[in-house]
């Protein structure tokens, strides 16, 4: 065990799956002698040489097409998208060519791409740097969407994407690039909970509280806080957005009967109103109330001194909770 | 070229697709439209080996996947297909850079390029497939080393780009080959593509077919400069051929493949070309383009051109012509039999290949379904098209 950062553990993953896979080839911007503007990919060039870790143009679609090329000749390649907001020149690629050529080729050729790519607000950043823009590829069929929220998951679930066959889109929570944990480097990825699972943080028996990504250190310390007053959330890390893992949410809502949905995401056509929709379809006869969804707003992600009122804090994530609850809140007396 | 040409495409029509002017190269041009073989310092050298056995060869294969794109757009007419697009007047284009590669070059091409994957060796069933409605992909693309065909205009190149720094890596001497059209020169896709190529020097051919027309779009409105010539500015070496003619075809693309063999980098081919029927059979040409364009070109038909020389040479003899003919028939025959015979897919194949590991979202949306046909009291798999609507 030792502690590392979400930065220098999604490190130790990439060195990993380049140590074991030959085919694992890195390509991005800045990737190389800066080792990423996160660092994230710091000294691997050094390590492995230009031919495993590239820098490439400025071309985010020439980085995606090249990706597909290069596991069309039966590599495993690895992208750094160097800012979410950074991923659509390369929206085409990803949905069409990504995405489908295992369709395509009626099974075929694999895509087995990772995408990662820097998520999230709260930086302090100008625009394009703080988006969530999640809810595009979870919609799109043919990829997989996977987001982490500690370092070790960090470790284990940047190599399971690698190892996947299927294209992944790993969603980084850039503001907790910083943020410590400890990491297990002798654990297996394939033995560790596969990324496709979501992970039930702490039991409670009041209201389930889903987050994935960045948010689920904010619903932690909001059911710390809710625990003080005597309300028992079960917190939820989704991990995988696509496909989401809905045994654990359904059995935290046949229990609690009460859920709250969180997440950076504008509301509308996001995360929440599929977890919402599916959980209602599954657990209805179990609900006590209403889903009730934490999130952005239906904005542009808005300038930094204005940011925290758009990203979901735990005192909106608690007022969610008493809405989920019916105990007084910010909307009480309000119909709908 | 007068500069009303030269200037941003418009929207008057019929007119004149034109070429961009400036001052770009010569046509490379090795057989004249009315067939006599001219030489060339510097090109006769890549198609040296050429015997009059295999321009018998070359002209047999032009004039199959001409066979096949008549008899294709023929099924589309009697409802068999849904849609095709046809190659009619870049037989020499496809055939002689088609011929020109090596079974472990690997090929990237548009949806037209059909007489290269017939050069590849594609069965043409699978080639149908697509078109007919049957399936989502053709064929498995290493067994031809020939990807799947791209529709998204222009994508295919960075395919290309990516799989070379592969062979690269491999430190193998195969080569990508990309075919595009005109109208893909725009597409941002295609630049990077160049840029990428350009920068890792990777061993990839990207094999320009300007046949004038980008559905309505006449070619100007894409470029200013010849085609060949925008190579230059992403520090690629450009060829402009003559694309009717196909020893210049060969002669180019050999030279291309051989310079990328031996790391010398990409290369640009622009392949000047007429596309003499529509756009795809759902197309219209009459709507934007002038008949005499069309009677220009059919004055400089590859095939035409091929079989002038070949009567020079005293090689066109009615056994050939027949023999020719009769391959041709036999082809096209084995095709249309193919595509009507093609068993019709299962409902439940449309869940088929989205992932290649499991995946629950998908897979209970698969029993709901499948519960959903059984209710109707056949066997899921077996439902008739009518019942799963």
């Amino acid at each position: 065990m030792t502690q590392l950062t979400f930065a220098r553990a999604i490190n130790a993953g990439l060195r990993k799956s380049l140590e074991d896979d030959s085919k694992v080839v890195l390509l991005g911007e800045d990737i190389g002698a800066l080792g990423g503007v996160f660092r994230v990919t710091d000294g691997l060039q050094k390590d492995f040489g230009t031919h495993r870790v590239v820098d490439t143009p400025l071309a985010e679609s020439a980085i995606v097409g090249t990706a597909v090329g290069l596991a069309y000749r039966g590599y495993r390649p690895v992208v750094e998208i160097q800012f979410d907001g950074f991923i659509y020149p390369a929206f085409d690629q990803i949905v069409s060519q990504v995405a489908k050529l295992h369709y395509r080729t009626r099974g075929a050729v694999k895509m087995p791409i990772t995408i990662r790519v820097p998520f999230g607000g709260g930086i302090g950043s100008p625009e394009h740097h703080s988006e969530s823009p999640e809810a595009y590829f979870t919609h799109t069929s043919g990829l997989r969407v996977v987001t982490v929220a500690n370092p070790q998951d960090a470790y284990t679930v940047i190599q399971q994407a690698i190892a996947c066959d299927d294209p992944v889109l790993y969603f980084e929570p850039k503001r907790r690039y910083h943020d410590k944990g400890e990491v297990d480097e002798s654990v297996d990825q394939r033995s560790a909970l596969p990324m496709d699972k979501a992970r039930v943080l702490t039991a409670g028996s009041d209201v389930t509280l889903v987050a994935y990504g960045p948010l689920v250190k904010t619903a932690l310390d909001a059911a710390s806080a809710a625990a003080d007053e005597g309300i028992s959330i079960e917190v939820i890390d989704l991990r995988s957005l696509a496909p989401v893992d809905y045994a654990p949410v359904e059995d935290s809502v046949r229990k609690t009967g009460r859920l709250v949905v969180t997440h950076e995401a504008g509301q509308s056509g996001g995360l929440g109103a599929e977890v919402a929709a599916s959980i209602t379809e599954r657990c209805f006869y179990h609900l006590e109330a209403a889903p009730v969804r934490v999130t952005g707003f239906d904005i542009p992600y808005p300038y930094s001194k204005l940011e925290m009122h758009h990203l979901p804090g735990l005192d909106r994530i608690l007022d969610g909770v008493d809405r989920a609850l019916g105990r007084p809140n910010s909307l009480t007396g309000l119909e709908g | 070229m007068s500069t009303d040409e030269t200037g941003h495409g418009g929207a008057k029509t019929p007119e004149s697709a034109g070429n961009p002017g400036g001052t770009g190269q010569d046509l490379l041009q090795l057989i004249t439209p009315s067939g006599e073989r001219i030489s060339h310092p510097e090109f006769d050298f890549w198609v040296r080996d050429i015997t009059d056995e295999q321009l018998c060869s070359l002209f047999e294969d032009m004039t199959v996947i001409r066979r096949i794109d008549v008899e294709a757009t023929a099924l589309q007419r009697q409802g068999e297909l849904a849609l095709w697009p046809p190659l009619l007047g870049q037989e020499a284009a496809q055939i002689g850079s088609g011929r020109s590669l090596r079974p472990d070059d690997f090929v990237f091409s548009s949806y037209r390029e059909n007489g290269v994957a017939y050069c590849r060796g594609v069965d043409l069933t699978d080639l149908l497939r697509v078109w007919r409605g049957n399936a989502s992909g053709g064929w498995d693309p290493d067994s031809i080393n020939m990807a799947t065909p791209q529709i998204i205009i222009g994508a295919q190149t960075l395919h290309a780009t990516g799989y070379a720094m592969g062979i690269q890596n491999d430190g193998a001497d195969a080569v990508a080959v990309t075919y595009f059209g005109d109208g893909a020169t725009s597409e941002g896709d295609v630049n990077e593509a160049m840029v990428f190529a350009a920068s890792f020097q990777a061993p990839v051919v990207f094999f320009c077919t300007n046949n004038h027309w980008a559905i309505s779009e006449p070619v100007r409105l894409q470029s200013h400069i010849q085609l060949a010539d925008r190579a230059t500015g992403f520090g690629i070496p450009g060829m402009r051929v003559d694309g009717n003619d196909v020893l210049a075809v060969m002669a180019a693309t050999r030279l291309a493949l051989d310079r990328a063999r031996r790391g010398g980098g990409p290369t640009f081919i622009e392949a000047v070309s007429y596309r003499m029927g529509p756009h795809t059979t759902a197309d219209d040409p009459t709507r934007y383009r002038d008949a005499n364009e069309l009677e220009d070109w059919a004055a400089k038909d590859p095939i035409s051109r091929l079989a002038g020389l070949l009567e020079r040479k005293g090689l066109l003899t009615p056994e050939l012509q027949q023999q020719v003919k009769d391959k041709a028939d036999a082809v096209a025959s084995g095709m249309r039999r193919g595509c009507t015979t093609m068993p019709d897919p299962r409902p439940m194949d449309i869940f088929k290949h989205v992932y290649s590991t499991p995946n629950s979202w998908l897979e209970r949306q698969q029993d709901h379904y499948a519960r959903y046909l059984a209710s109707f009291g056949d066997p899921a798999d077996a439902v008739s098209e009518e019942g799963a609507r």
